[in-house]
């Protein structure tokens, strides 16, 4: 038997949950070039440079698409009646024809013919020059890096700021990196990923967190890049990829060069109950662009154990881990962009609590050698007994530090109290310190034993996930009726039902998205 | 039990610790300037036994020290829960117990409000504040029909599911909107059922006070920082004990 890693896995086994992993995600993909959405479409635009809103606050995108939508239909993509009607002279530009296409005074068409190549090529070029401002993006960052330098350290030392207001959680940020932060996270204002339009302008009121918007990105990503310039560290920014808007908050981050989105394949479908074509679809397209502008996607796994045993559901991580890294490589990936999410979630009354979190964490690191994973901090079992939690996130960190985590979440020891003080912040990063200092190189020395309870339970997982993957192919429909039967323990969600159906529509022959042309490659 | 002191490790030397942070530099001064504000909070003597610059303008702080402080634990007063705290668990074998069946729980934003944070940190199985919403709960179906329902669509729902329960949302305050919009959402259900066919009906969001309930004609009234736990708990205590009654 070969074997790898530090667990001595069966390679074979391991061969078999990729390859089972991709059967059932192949039909995935499948029904997701079959399909459009209106966020993919609406991303589309922004590619092409429609940004704004008008007067009520809904972007030119929405207010645009509706009316073509209503005129043509969803089915043969966007872009060829509306650039056949700026080459009919219906408007100057395409924020002019919005304005003019929700005053109800143009009337779209789907061209044909000469008219209908002639629409793909001027829509080809617009949509090419957002992607080349990604492209630029991309080099700006690559750069930088290079100019002022990088993270001095593995782990990546990750901080959520999360005011609502965006003038509050620059300096918030701006502070958070002098202390070690080398990545921020602006968490996103509940509730956002239900809305069905991004939000537009700075903004300053936020329920627990701030509106995703492209120039709260452009005016935090400014801030960050003085602060990397004055600490001599890139210092990276993330926000969320999730929600009915996927593909434009993508299309946005590529845009104003944000460096890490939170992406997962499944998210949306389990804890929001986002309709799962939506998702797919959206999903899809939105790493696409992730592929394409250099950006770490960090995957939502510890979702499953927040609500679900993490013990009994440790398999539902592994098998979501496949599940995402195929879609993700199928998008057009690489290895050092999947930021694979786990967590550290196991009640600590259960007895060898720890060596189960090792055993986990390893089989992680052993499944995706090459991937920087993202390590959670407890969240479920801190209790408000703000000293035990410091100790739980001393052990959460000696974890991290054993398995060579990519990012590491710092943990709060008042998770679940308030949201962190600025001294909950430095205790919690003088907490990784001590650990990385004193720890950081012990899994030089340190192997598992072979045979022992750490490798007998990373395999025992490793099987129950290859099960479950068996089980999902085993499904009439594969994945989306697992899905919708509740195969992944929490919710039933069919096909047919859940939020943003209604912007989905099945693509018709002459289908046409520059974007997506683009970025498979096929231009 | 008669009047008592905090134990550090001797009946009645009154010792307490106490940590936090002020915005000034790390000196000599700002020790003394913490020492001085645990004096002023009774704590007398005082030892700050540690403090850390936390960048330039701040410095945290612990400080152990003796308050003289006497507590009567028989004149403390106690607003009790009138619901026991159920966990998911617990709610959901509760309700298996004496429903027999699933609870049907209805919700969603009336009027023209579109904020619907409110109702999914309530039915959305993400939750809020580290507990998962209603959805999560084996024994509950929730109907979630999102931002701006006008009363009629509501209480169709409600007719159609069955529902044992109307979980209603509202953020939007604007000239008292919020109660205008529950009054005429009470009164559409009292209008529409027979008194003991109503479903429960559950308003919720930041600016409700919660002793309006009668006033505004609905069963309970939840106000800002509710979690679904309390409401799910409120939910099976009010359903399981009319069922049995």
């Amino acid at each position: 038997m070969k074997t790898t890693g530090k667990l001595g896995l069966d390679t074979a086994q391991i061969r078999e949950a990729r390859t089972l992993a991709r059967r059932v995600g192949k039909p995935i993909v499948r029904t997701a070039q079959r399909h459009t959405t209106v966020s993919v479409e609406r991303a589309t635009l922004r590619l092409a440079g429609l940004a704004g809103a008008d007067s009520e606050g809904t972007p030119w995108v929405n207010r645009l698409a509706d009316v073509v939508r209503a005129d043509v239909g969803l089915e043969h993509g966007l872009a060829l009646p509306v650039w056949d009607a700026l080459l009919r002279g219906e408007a100057d530009d395409l924020e002019t024809l919005a304005q003019k296409a929700s005053a109800g005074s143009i009337t779209f068409r789907l061209p044909e013919g000469k008219d209908a190549i002639r629409a793909a090529k001027a829509s080809h070029k617009a949509v090419g020059q957002g992607i080349k401002q990604i492209d630029r993006r991309r080099v700006e960052r690559e750069r930088m890096i290079a100019k002022v330098g990088d993270a001095p350290r593995k782990p990546w030392i990750y901080l959520i700021v999360a005011t609502g207001d965006i003038y509050e959680d620059i300096p918030q940020a701006q502070n958070a990196a002098r202390e070690g932060a080398d990545v921020i996270a602006v968490i996103r204002s509940t509730g956002q990923s239900l809305l069905d339009f991004v939000p537009e302008g700075a903004t300053r009121e936020g329920f627990a967190g701030t509106y995703a918007t492209q120039e709260n990105f452009r005016l935090m990503r400014a801030a960050l890049d003085e602060t990397s310039r004055e600490l001599g560290r890139y210092v990276r920014l993330t926000n969320y990829a999730s929600g009915l808007c996927m593909p434009e908050i993508a299309a946005l981050a590529g845009l104003e060069r944000l460096d890490m989105m939170l992406n997962d394949s499944m998210y949306g479908i389990l804890f929001r109950d986002i309709n799962p074509i939506r998702t797919f679809v959206d999903q899809r397209f939105s790493r696409q662009v992730h592929a394409r502008a250099g950006i770490i996607i960090n995957t939502g796994e510890d979702n499953y154990l927040t609500t679900a045993d993490a013990v009994e559901a440790a398999h539902t991580v592994t098998t979501s881990q496949l599940l995402n890294e195929y879609f993700a490589k199928e998008a057009g990936l690489e290895d050092w962009q999947l930021g694979l999410g786990h967590a550290f979630e196991i009640d600590p009354e259960v007895p060898d609590s720890f060596r189960l979190e090792l055993a986990h964490a390893m089989l992680a690191r052993d499944l995706f050698p090459k991937a920087p994973l993202k390590w959670m901090p407890p969240t479920r079992h801190m209790t408000g007994d703000v000293f035990k939690g410091y100790l739980l996130d001393g052990f959460f960190n000696l974890v991290g530090a054993l398995t060579d985590q990519g990012i590491l979440l710092v943990g709060m020891m008042t998770e679940a109290v308030v949201t962190p003080w600025l001294s909950d912040r430095d205790l919690a990063l003088q907490n990784v310190r001590y650990v990385m200092n004193a720890a950081g190189n012990l899994h030089e020395d340190f192997s598992p034993k072979p045979g022992g309870f750490i490798v007998n339970r990373a395999q025992e997982v490793l099987g129950d996930s290859i099960t479950l993957l068996q089980d999902i192919e085993g499904h009439p429909n594969g994945l989306l009726d697992a899905i919708a039967d509740g195969t992944f323990g929490l919710m039933k969600r069919p096909a047919d039902k859940g939020r943003g159906l209604e912007g989905v529509a099945k693509k018709a022959r002459d289908y046409y998205n520059p974007a997506t042309e683009i970025l498979e490659g096929r231009l | 039990m008669s009047l008592i002191r905090p134990y550090g490790d001797t009946t009645g030397d009154g010792m307490v610790q106490l940590s936090f942070t002020l915005p000034m530099a790390h000196s000599k001064i700002a020790e003394g300037a913490a020492a001085q504000l645990a004096n002023k909070m009774g704590m007398d003597p005082a030892m700050v036994v540690h403090s850390k610059a936390m960048g330039p303008d701040f410095t945290f702080f612990v400080v152990y020290g003796r308050v003289n402080h006497l507590v009567d634990p028989s004149v403390v007063e106690v607003v009790e829960r009138d619901y026991p705290l159920l966990t998911p668990k617990e709610a959901n074998a509760e309700i298996k117990r004496t429903l027999r069946r699933r609870m049907v729980v209805v919700g969603g934003c009336i009027g023209t409000d579109a904020h619907t944070v409110g109702i999914d940190a309530i039915l959305n199985i993400k939750g809020f504040a580290g507990e998962k919403g209603l959805e999560y709960y084996r024994e509950v179906k929730v109907v979630n029909l999102g931002a701006q329902v006008s009363v009629p669509e509501l209480v169709e729902a409600a007719r159609t599911e069955k529902a044992d329960a109307v979980l209603v949302s509202q953020v939007v305050t604007q000239r008292d909107a919020h109660l205008l919009n529950t009054r005429e959402m009470s009164a559409a259900f009292r209008e529409s059922y027979p008194a003991d066919k109503r479903p429960l009906l559950v308003v919720g969001g930041p600016r409700f006070d919660e002793t309006m309930a009668d006033e505004l004609g609905v069963d309970r009234v939840f106000s800002r920082g509710t979690t679904p736990g309390e409401v799910a708990s409120f939910l099976v205590h009010r359903l399981t004990t009319r069922e049995a009654s």
